[in-house]
């Protein structure tokens, strides 16, 4: 052990001697996990939520009835089912709007309510009676009660009826309002109605399904995935790709600097062995060095990784709100697996980077000539075996393009390229420098060249993580740009009408329609309405559009039939969404059959229409056809045309007469201004995450350059001493580096382009269900360009500026060693 | 107490076996000191390498003591270089990121003989006081060679064995380091096994051999 300690002593105090060097392996590390954690921090935040959404009183966790072609069914089923022995407990849910908030409204009847709801609070127990005797109770959770600016005890008004006193249950999901089902069927006028049954797990004998309720119910067996964790899925894919991709930039930080502090311990590493130290007590205590720094960077990495999860949550949580609906707390809370997690990432990334310097360690003969150029040399034969990786790895992505057909397929693909553009890239500057070498005809020039070209293999992790960092940016920020371009375009055409009314009942919205058409200004009352149902086993939402040359002229149609619009009127047709359509694989002409409370609802598909955003399949039909299949659908939307001027007079007379506020009532130009927000936001983690991809290349080109400059030394210093200057040295130097980089971002640039259609054209239509046009930026792809050029110029400013500076005595000390 | 027999060694150098070493006899006693010497490529510091435990012959039999170096495998040749010998080598070979007071005690610590009173003779007598605190690359080449001695003899081997020892040094330093060496190496009674090809110090050591075409001549 005392050996093992003084060996150990011994290799760290290389380290001592070299800051500069550990302080690379440390950043290296640390980015690393600082940003894989970081990610996952945020998608273990999300799931935590999803879990509690999930739990909260049969969700997707619990086994349930439901009605087999409409939303509610009579709650004499419940009866009858339980005298059949079924263990089953009824919920009616429904919406309910609270000072202009759309809350979750959940029935539940705490007596027969199954004890393996999950994490449900505990109705039912000490407080059963308050619960079901009125007024009742409602149950919220702390942060839905903060949003509503209320208090608990509190009686707020929603659908023109007094609700119950609010009680805070900690342990709910946000957005959900939990009560009697009894009081539930008064405040949404659905006496004798429920939406599903929750089943229990009792064992006891009962009558089948069939017997009992005929075939108005179909069991649906508990789901290990919630619904949100479907939907949200590519969300968290993208994210953990980013942190993947980071993780990845990390350690090739790291790679680079085990690499170059193990050719420079070799000769280090043979006096040990010559002194008598064992090789596997050698390569035990290597292992025990590179752990032993793993800790301390993870444990460093793990609390960086924290404050950026706490940094992008909010924008995350705003993302997962606007493009899924689901509620993520703003704060973190994470679990103790995390941080083992985040350690185990550190050690195992240190360890994988470090591989093949621990293979040769272990391989290492103990007479071999020890001189640092030779991991130089052996880099250089791996650039041919490199290049031919290279291109299987092309051939592997041309394959999957070819036949793959999943997410993870397209995902494998990007991967591919990428991998397969950073093999390639050392051969790729090879060449080019290579043709510079050739064109050179100045002595010094072709020094340069020369010299870059030795330099290439200590600095091409490095460039290679530069590379990888470019193109990702590129590729998403077209990606954006091209979804910006478009998502302008369709909120145009969705958002066509000049104000939107929402009541906050039926009779209001009659009450508005009536005094609105006394309005002159008015040109035109637009209602809509919306109705959910189920459509190849999974929600959908049903659209009610009116017969309006508005929706005519603006709707973002994709492709139709030529008279589409006059088809849809009779109410036997419908258009439907592009990601409906992809994940249905429906086209026009096509006939399906919706599930109505009446029967279903055959239609035939004349168009399909963008909807972005929408993570539900979407079908949209003539407004009256909607009403009279779903006649419970709730009218209380209304678009209206104004004359420009008229908008705002018409506004405010709006508010004054119906007390309606700026939630309930709104101009376009307001909601898109909103809409405009919401998706800045929802993109906003992803540029935060390509700063950082970008900002951990710099600090790997940079740490690359600084453990570079001492081994340059030997190169510069016989220049130096036949008479070119050290600054002229350092500005050769700074040329170099920056040749290399810009050669690396011209081979990003259409690296870039290809992951965004990557993005665009199979990623974005398996996660979302929707295709964008690829668009080039031209001045976009400039400004990556200053931005390469701009991190390359930082990142060698330093080490340049340290030759500059030189003392002539360090120079001439080059050839006092090496005499 | 070193006795070598019959060995033999070749290498592979473009497609061909080369014989480096063609059946080699020697014998150390202890407390005696040999030169061995021969022109460039003749094998002696391969034989040294073999003795050393860092090479394995092709024959023959290498006994140091009561060991059989020639049937140990890795970790006991290791062993045996920790414990039994010194090595010292031409490019001084010392620890760069340690000061010469930590490159001193490394093996004598490594090999658990670490012994405080023969440690500061060897720092008196190798006159290293002054400079205890420094590292390699402050150090001049003949006082680098003197920390490589001071290390390979502190924990007491039966047997040094020294590379080209003075290759590196001037004359005069060449002859201080060379009898700072010896003066040592008859305080431990150790054995003494120096390849070099400077004849004029070669004469200095009680015996001579030289190795030509593969075998002691």
């Amino acid at each position: 052990m005392r050996r093992a300690l003084w060996i150990l002593a011994v290799l760290l105090s290389y380290w001592r001697r070299h800051p500069m060097q550990l302080a690379t392996l440390l950043i290296g590390l640390i980015s690393a996990t600082a940003l894989w954690s970081g990610v996952q921090a945020l998608n273990q935040q999300a799931r935590i939520a999803y879990d509690r959404a999930a739990a909260t009183f049969g969700g997707s966790r619990t086994a349930m009835l439901v009605s087999r072609d409409s939303a509610t069914f009579p709650q004499q089923l419940f009866v009858d089912l339980r005298r059949a022995g079924w263990p089953v407990s009824p919920t009616l849910e429904g919406r309910v709007q609270i000072d202009g908030r759309n809350l979750r409204l959940l029935g539940v009847e705490p007596v027969t309510l199954p004890s393996e709801v999950g994490n449900a609070p505990a109705v039912g127990r000490g407080n059963l009676l308050s619960f079901v005797t009125p007024p009742g109770e409602m149950l919220v959770a702390p942060e839905t009660l903060r949003d509503l600016g209320l208090k608990e005890g509190e009686r707020p008004q929603a659908n023109g009826t007094t609700l119950p006193p609010l009680r805070v249950q900690a342990e709910l999901a946000p957005g959900a309002l939990i009560v009697d089902i009894g009081i539930a069927q008064d405040i949404l006028r659905m006496p004798g109605q429920v939406s599903r049954l929750l089943v229990g797990k009792s064992k006891a004998p009962h009558a089948t399904l069939e017997s009992v309720a005929g075939d108005k119910l179909r069991l649906v067996e508990p789901s290990a995935e919630s619904d949100l964790e479907r939907l949200t899925d590519s969300f968290h894919l993208n994210l953990t790709a980013f942190g993947l991709l980071s993780f990845f930039v990390g350690l090739f930080i790291v790679n680079s600097a085990i690499g170059l502090a193990f050719e420079q311990r070799l000769p280090m590493l043979r006096t040990l062995r010559a002194c008598g130290v064992s090789a596997r007590l050698l390569n035990t205590v290597l292992v025990i060095e590179l752990v032993s720094l793993a800790l301390v960077a993870g444990l460093i990495g793990l609390v960086c990784g924290y404050f950026i999860a706490a940094a992008l949550l909010p924008d995350v949580a705003a993302s997962l709100r606007g493009l899924y609906g689901a509620q993520i707390p703003g704060q973190l809370s994470l679990k103790p697996v995390w941080w083992f997690a985040g350690i185990a990432i550190s050690i195992l990334g240190a360890l994988a980077a470090a591989a093949a310097s621990l293979a040769k360690a272990i391989r290492m003969p103990v007479l071999a000539t020890a001189h640092p150029q030779a991991w130089q040399q052996a880099q250089r034969r791996w650039l041919m075996f490199q290049s031919a990786a290279a291109l299987a790895v092309f051939a592997v992505a041309a394959a999957l393009i070819q036949f793959g057909d999943s997410l993870i397929a397209g995902f494998a693909v990007l991967a591919a390229l990428m991998l397969g553009a950073a093999l390639i890239l050392p051969m790729v500057l090879q060449i080019a420098l290579a043709l510079g070498q050739r064109s050179a005809r100045a002595p010094v020039g072709i020094w340069f060249w020369a010299d870059s070209r030795q330099q290439l293999s200590g600095l091409s992790l490095a460039l290679m993580a530069l590379l990888l960092a470019l193109a990702v940016n590129v590729g998403v920020s077209t990606m954006v740009e091209s979804f910006s371009r478009t998502f302008l375009v369709w909120l145009d055409g969705r958002l066509a009408a000049d104000v939107y009314v929402s009541a906050a009942s039926d009779a209001q919205a009659k009450e508005i329609k009536a005094w609105l058409r006394d309005r002159p200004e008015v040109e035109a009352i637009l209602p809509g309405g919306r109705a959910d149902t189920q459509f190849g086993g999974a929600p959908i939402e049903v659209l009610g559009l009116p017969d309006h040359v508005t929706y005519r002229d603006n709707w973002p149609l994709l492709e139709s039939t030529s008279n589409a619009w006059v088809r849809l009127r009779p109410g036997d047709t419908c258009l439907v969404s592009e990601q409906l359509s992809r994940r249905m694989k429906l086209t026009i002409g096509d006939h399906i059959e919706v599930p109505a409370p009446g029967g279903n609802w055959p239609l035939e598909i004349v168009g399909i229409y963008a909807d972005y955003g929408n993570p539900k399949g979407q079908i949209a039909v003539n407004f009256a056809a909607l009403t009279r299949r779903f006649p419970q659908t709730p009218q209380t939307r209304l678009g209206l045309r104004v004359a420009p001027d008229k908008i705002a007079p018409l506004i405010t007379a709006l508010q004054e007469k119906f007390g309606l506020d700026d939630r309930n009532v709104a101009d376009q130009a307001t909601m898109k201004r909103e809409s405009r927000r919401v998706f800045n936001r929802t993109f906003s983690v992803t540029a935060a995450l390509n700063a950082f991809t970008l900002g951990v290349a710099g600090i790997a080109l940079l740490t690359s350059l600084l453990t570079l400059a001492n081994s340059q030394l030997p190169q510069l210093a016989p220049l130096w001493a036949i008479g070119l200057t050290r600054r002229r040295l350092a500005a050769l130097e700074l040329l170099k580096t920056m040749a290399v980089a810009l050669i690396t971002a011209l081979f990003a640039l259409p690296l870039g382009l290809l992951v965004a259609w990557c993005l665009l054209a199979i990623v974005n239509v398996k996660a979302f269900g929707w295709r964008l046009p690829f668009h080039v930026f031209p001045l976009q792809l400039i400004e990556l360009l200053a931005v390469a050029l701009a991190a390359a110029f930082c990142a060698a400013a330093l080490p340049v500026a340290r030759l500059a500076r030189m003392q002539p005595a360090s120079l001439i000390r080059i050839f006092v060693n090496e005499r | 107490m070193l006795r070598v027999t019959g060995l033999t060694k070749s290498y592979r150098s473009a497609g061909e076996d080369v014989a480096v070493l063609r059946g080699v006899d020697l014998a150390v006693a202890t407390g005696e000191s040999v030169a061995l010497s021969g022109e460039s490529g003749s094998g002696k510091s391969t034989l040294l390498h073999l003795i050393a435990g860092l090479d394995a012959a092709d024959s023959g039999e290498i006994r140091l003591a009561d060991i059989t170096v020639s049937a140990l495998n890795d970790a006991g040749r290791a062993e045996l270089r920790r414990d039994r010998l010194g090595l010292v080598f031409q490019q001084f070979n010392l620890i760069p990121s340690l000061t010469v007071a930590d490159n001193l005690v490394f093996q004598s610590r490594i090999a658990g003989r670490h012994d405080a009173a023969w440690h500061d003779e060897l720092v008196e007598r190798l006159g290293l006081k002054q400079l205890l605190k420094r590292y390699p690359e402050q150090l001049s080449g003949g006082q680098q060679q003197r920390v490589a001695i001071g290390r390979a003899l502190a924990p007491k081997p039966l047997l040094l064995l020294a590379d080209e020892p003075t290759g590196n040094l001037d004359e005069d330093t060449a002859d201080e380091v060379l009898h700072l060496a010896r003066d040592l190496v008859a305080r431990t009674g150790c054995g003494f096994l120096m390849v070099t090809h400077s004849a004029r110090l070669a004469a200095t050591l009680d015996r001579q051999l030289t190795l030509h075409a593969g075998v002691i001549a």
